[in-house]
């Protein structure tokens, strides 16, 4: 059988009731330019998948619709079954969320952007308080015992008090991990963490990521051009092409025997 | 030549005083209205920002010597009347506050979208993202501009002079009519006030910018 796209033909990694999240018929067009044309997809609780593919394919805009940066053009984006862009009205009618209903989504969701995002006025610490202080309301010294906690988990305990500038690229996007998953979320974006990076860099990022996510309560949606690291980390690879997912499975059967030409030739670009 | 600059300076002081006492209230004025219209600009609400724009455009365009005419010697007549000190500080702090308006929102709009995205990604309310996140971020780039700014308004108090105001150009003026032969050392001494005044305001924001950018 050479079917492109079968929605719950691969089983997830823990086999569960209900997906954590879902995309349903998800599409999004920058003015003229149709960036995704049309997914569906699912992420299970405590899944870690990667989504592959080439620059321009849409992998980033899956997450930034997910993380409410963008709003899809049509579809719909579930989180625990409830929808993520629409609300009910008090007439019970389905109508565009607002910010109070985006806001309480996004407890469930986190993200680590690609060029880190720290507040450059903030130290670390700072950095990674201030969501736990202002947001979730936890005292002060509890938030920093948990900020301090984290940022030692991802090897920064000596940086605590050092602002973003005084900090190398891989250990700003550790002080970014570390203050997503300071707030505990159940699914985190990781939109393509190491790209800004120096080669050399890569390493310990793709490290802390590992031991992360070895923890099996987060989701990850793994967006990244590391193909030996989503092999290895992800429960599931997705490959999207143009706007479409072309071919998932596991990460044996995307890397070992990728049934598609387009993610054959992808793959061949990485050999 | 004897030069009297012992009987000249007590005058200087004095119209120093005025200046200063401008400078300070129109500052006052003309920042408040920097900061509201230049947010205002960026306000969702489309009438907020209809208003500050109608503000900048109107006082920034208007030429300070003829606002102050106006405010002083139209507005009487139109029924409000106001010390010769308001209105210079009114129609100084007018028109400074209409190009700091301009400073303030574009200092919001330089800061990086990225800050926006992870105010957002960390789940900050609107408010929470302006207040912890982007003004003090936006605010450490309004200061270089803002110096410049006040350092502008202070020498542009020099024109209360023409509503009779017994400021320090004023007074020089004065004593340039009784020392006529000194006018040199009479205009070369304002010039000097006037520095040794606008070097305090620069020292003092080039100091804020150190002490609020320390993380640079």
């Amino acid at each position: 059988m050479n079917s492109i796209y079968m929605p719950d033909q691969v089983a997830p990694a823990k086999v569960q009731e209900q997906p954590l999240i879902r995309y349903e018929g998800v599409t999004k067009t920058f003015g003229e330019l149709e960036v995704i044309k049309g997914i569906d997809m699912s992420i299970y609780g405590g899944e870690k998948l990667a989504i592959i593919g080439p620059s321009g394919s849409g992998k980033t805009t899956l997450g930034r619709m997910l993380m409410t940066l963008e709003e899809p053009t049509s579809g719909i984006i579930t989180i625990d079954g409830e929808k993520l862009w629409q609300m009910e009205d008090k007439r019970g009618r389905l109508v565009r969320a607002n910010e109070k209903h985006l806001h309480r989504m996004r407890e469930k969701i986190g993200m680590v952007f690609q060029h880190f995002n720290l507040f450059p006025h903030l130290t670390a610490l700072r950095n990674v308080t201030l969501a736990l202080t202002s947001v979730l309301k936890v005292p002060k010294d509890e938030a920093r015992e948990r900020a301090a906690e984290m940022l030692g988990k991802v090897g920064l305990a000596t940086k605590l008090d050092e602002y973003p500038s005084r900090l190398s690229g891989g250990q700003k996007q550790r002080v970014a991990i570390a203050r997503a998953l300071v707030l505990r979320p159940k699914v985190i974006v990781f939109d393509e963490v190491t790209s800004a990076l120096d080669p050399e860099l890569v390493g310990e990022v793709l490290e802390v990521i590992k031991e992360i996510a070895e923890d099996r309560e987060t989701a990850m949606m793994l967006i990244t051009h590391e193909m030996e690291f989503a092999r290895e980390v992800a429960d599931r690879v997705v490959f999207g092409a143009d706007g479409l997912i072309v071919e998932q499975g596991t990460p044996e059967e995307i890397f070992d025997c990728p049934r598609s030409e387009r993610l054959q030739a992808f793959l061949g670009r990485f050999r | 030549m004897n030069v009297p600059i012992g009987q000249w300076l007590p005058f200087l002081m004095d119209g120093a005083v005025v200046t200063l006492r401008i400078t300070v209230f129109a500052g006052l004025l003309a920042f408040s209205l920097s900061a509201l219209s230049g947010m205002g600009r960026l306000s969702a609400l489309t009438p907020i920002r209809w208003i500050s724009g109608c503000y900048i455009e109107l006082f920034r365009a208007s030429s300070l010597l003829v606002l102050l005419f106006w405010v002083y010697f139209a507005l009487p007549i139109a029924g409000l009347e106001l010390s010769k000190t308001w209105s210079a500080v009114l129609a100084i702090g007018l028109n400074i506050g209409a190009y700091g308006g301009e400073i303030v929102r574009s200092s919001i709009l330089a800061v990086p979208k990225g800050q926006y995205e992870a105010s957002i990604a960390l789940n900050l309310r609107p408010y929470t993202r302006f207040i912890r996140v982007v003004l003090p971020q936006a605010f450490v780039r309004m200061l270089p501009p803002m110096g410049n700014l006040s350092i502008e308004m202070l020498k542009s108090t020099s024109l209360v002079y023409f509503i009779t105001m017994a400021d320090l150009t004023y007074e020089a003026m004065i004593l340039r009519n009784n020392y006529y032969t000194h006018t040199p050392i009479i205009f070369g001494l304002l010039l000097l006030i006037y520095y040794l005044m606008s070097s305090c305001v620069s020292w003092s924001v080039r100091l804020l910018e150190r002490k609020l950018a320390c993380w640079r």
